[in-house]
């Protein structure tokens, strides 16, 4: 029987959830030999011809151009994984999309027409059908195996959705905001890094995204009353994943509380 | 893709450049055997990094600026610390700086064995990609694989995470590593020395292109070792500044064809300045460890090194180096130290450098006084090298005129990977055409 063919496609992102394919030494090999590395720029000048049976797509878009690209990649591919927080949520360059790209372009370049962009970056899927989202920045190795042999065998990968909580108390980590009152937001987001943050006795900083059943609001509540202000809020949801849902709204959130702040200053003078 | 121009000229291009980090091209246009146009596009899409970080919190730089770069986050999160805390008139102790060195040299590790076993190998054995030469000469990937994987294990003891650690913050670190988690990776390490040393040896014995190149090389000198993690700039015309001295110094323009904006040293007076493995191992030749440098003799190399595609040599001695140094650093390792100290903000404004595998990585920040970032500059090696990888592909479509089309767009993508071109960074990079008449 043929060999599966895999193919690894870049976007606009930092090519590190693929390099975590370069960084699976052990599997590698073996890997090559389950499946045809058929497009991998970063591994190979060979290329073979899609049709793909499995796609994994790192990156958001951001060009007029990527978003014919990702049309014609879809049609090529069986199968299509988003690897990472750029993929799954538009990564950190989505901070554009409460800002005014224009200025970004000209803080940046002298010649901004030179360069072609688009105001928002935005997550794979909101541009074609995604089979499987793997979050992270970057995406964890084990879980990327796991998406990988769950492709190979046909069936869902194992990756729980739970918060970063459960695996701090698998690990016998001290919860770094109960014991040390230190803001964290482990709460409200995916598992998947192993609690790295609060085992390196600092608050986690979502770049999983968030769980599939988050308390945002009250979360918030607790930031506060742990010393964050207003701004460092806001802050904390807009970086890695501030375009996907949850963050987004929690964000806003964290920016009303700043407008009240401010409303009853002004009332108090 | 090669072909005839309707004005007799010719073009040689290469939409998407394979083993190199990001996404880049080459077209290089030629008439009457001489090059009338080199082009290393950059085309990896902007990401605006220092657009959006103003507004943002001073503690700030080092885990995002780290998302610039899969491949070389600790160099971004050591110039970003760096230059946050001169601007906050703050210095670390001692044992940070170990910690950051330590760090940074599993960074090395990691980097130097992808490109060298995984990105440029290939191209002087004759194979497409790692994948294909460990088909043929598995025990030569597994040493590159092994050496790599002890680089990201040091990063993920010290680091956390071998991919955008989690351990770095302004000041210093989160929590330091205890003396027993870092004795432990004393075998793996050991390892490492010798798979260096093995490295050295067999990179050595490949073919290499006569080039001399006479670029005016870049690179930090430390007070003491080899430039890693801080330095005051050098060059081999003699110039010698501060690190704050680098926009003095250095400026960057934008040219047409690239996402990422070029740099010149001194108005360009000089022509092209280089930076990386070349310019940091002939102005720091004499730090090189004693293992290391007789490893590089042994290599046949001399205290110079200006052939491009010798590089690969460099990087392999640069391994034994960073290898030496994490035994060393790690067999000085006491506990008790304080993981960081406190970084106050103030108004003012900082400059940071370290030497990415890369080459010289440079961040300035200018904070306000309640420590909000009002301006941000990150210039990256990539971007720095760009006209020199542009003269390269110039002076040697003109001195290899007897190969084919074929040959010698496969040595143009080399002599590109001669430079690690990291586009991802530059990109603030790289598409291959060549024309000819």
């Amino acid at each position: 029987m043929a060999r599966p063919k895999l193919a690894v496609w870049k976007f606009a992102s930092c090519d590190g959830c693929q390099l975590t394919l370069l960084n699976c030494e052990d599997e590698l090999i073996p890997l090559a030999g389950q499946v045809e590395i058929a497009y991998f720029p970063e591994a190979t000048r060979a290329v073979v011809e899609g049709p793909y049976d499995l796609s994994l797509v790192e990156g958001s878009i951001t060009t007029p151009s990527d978003l014919e690209r990702i049309q014609d990649i879809r049609a090529a591919s069986r199968r299509l994984i988003t690897i990472g927080a750029c993929a799954t949520s538009g990564g950190i360059q989505a901070l554009r999309n409460f800002a005014d790209v224009e200025e970004f372009r000209s803080v940046v370049y002298a010649h901004p027409e030179y360069v072609e962009t688009l105001d928002r970056s935005t997550p794979i899927a909101a541009h074609v059908a995604v089979d499987y989202e793997l979050r992270g920045c970057p995406v964890d190795r084990h879980q990327l195996l796991e998406v990988l042999a769950a492709e190979l065998q046909g069936r869902p990968p194992r990756i729980s959705r739970h918060s970063v909580c459960v695996e701090c108390k698998r690990r016998g980590n001290v919860c770094v905001t109960v014991a040390h009152g230190t803001p964290c937001l482990g709460p409200v987001t995916q598992a998947g890094c192993g609690a790295l943050c609060p085992a390196f006795d600092r608050g986690c900083y979502g770049c999983f995204g968030p769980q599939d059943t988050p308390n945002a609001t009250s979360l918030i509540t607790r930031l506060r009353a742990h010393g964050m202000d207003e701004g460092q809020v806001l802050r904390v949801f807009r970086t890695f994943n501030a375009a996907s849902e949850v963050f987004l709204r929690a964000g806003e959130q964290a920016q009303e509380q700043a407008q009240a702040g401010r409303d009853a200053q002004e009332v108090d003078r | 893709m090669n072909h005839k121009l309707t004005d007799g000229g010719h073009v040689m291009h290469v939409g998407t450049l394979a083993r190199v980090e990001g996404e880049g091209a080459m077209h290089i246009e030629m008439r009457d055997g001489r090059v009338t146009d080199v082009q290393l596009r950059i085309y990896e899409p902007p990401r605006f990094y220092e657009g959006f970080l103003r507004g943002r919190a001073w503690t700030e730089p080092p885990d995002i600026t780290a998302r610039i770069c899969g491949i070389c986050p600790v160099a971004y999160q050591m110039s970003a610390c760096w230059a946050i805390e001169d601007a906050c008139g703050v210095s670390v102790p001692e044992a940070i700086r170990q910690l950051r060195r330590l760090l940074y040299c599993g960074e090395w590790i990691e980097s130097h064995a992808l490109h060298v076993y995984l990105l440029h190998a290939p191209d002087f054995l004759g194979y497409d990609g790692a994948i294909e030469l460990a088909a043929d000469h598995p025990a030569v990937v597994e040493t590159g694989l092994r050496l790599k994987k002890a680089g990201n294990q040091l990063m993920t003891v010290v680091g956390g995470r071998s991919i955008h650690p989690i351990n770095v913050r302004v000041g210093g670190f989160h929590r330091m590593p205890r003396v027993s988690e870092l004795r432990a990776l004393r075998p793996v390490l050991e390892q490492a020395l010798e798979d260096a040393l093995a490295t050295v040896r067999l990179v050595s014995g490949f073919d290499f292109p006569d080039m001399e190149q006479p670029y005016e090389y870049v690179a930090l000198r430390p007070e003491v070792g080899y430039p890693i993690e801080e330095g005051r700039v050098v060059t081999s015309g003699s110039h010698d500044f501060e690190v704050r001295d680098f926009p003095a110094h250095i400026d960057e323009f934008q040219v047409p064809h690239s996402h990422a904006l070029h740099a010149r040293l001194d108005g360009g007076a000089r022509g092209p300045y280089v930076v990386g493995p070349l310019a940091r191992y002939t102005l720091n030749h004499d730090r090189l460890g004693d293992l290391a440098r007789n490893a590089a003799s042994e290599a046949g190399l001399g205290p110079v090194c200006r052939n491009p595609f010798r590089s690969i040599i460099v990087r392999a001695v640069e391994l034994v180096e960073a290898v030496a140094e994490a035994l060393r650093i790690i067999d000085g390792w006491s506990d008790g130290s304080a993981p960081s100290v406190a970084v106050p903000p103030r108004a003012g404004e900082g400059y940071g450098a370290s030497e990415a595998p890369r080459g010289i990585l440079f961040h300035r920040y200018v904070l306000d006084e309640d420590g909000t970032i009002l301006d941000a500059q990150i210039v990256p090696p990539t971007s720095q090298n760009q006209a020199g990888i542009e003269a390269d592909l110039k002076a040697l479509v003109e001195t290899w005129t007897d190969l084919d089309d074929h040959a010698l767009q496969h040595r143009c993508e080399h002599a590109i990977r001669n430079y690690d071109p990291c586009i991802s960074c530059a990109t603030h990079f790289l598409d291959l055409t060549v024309g000819r008449s």
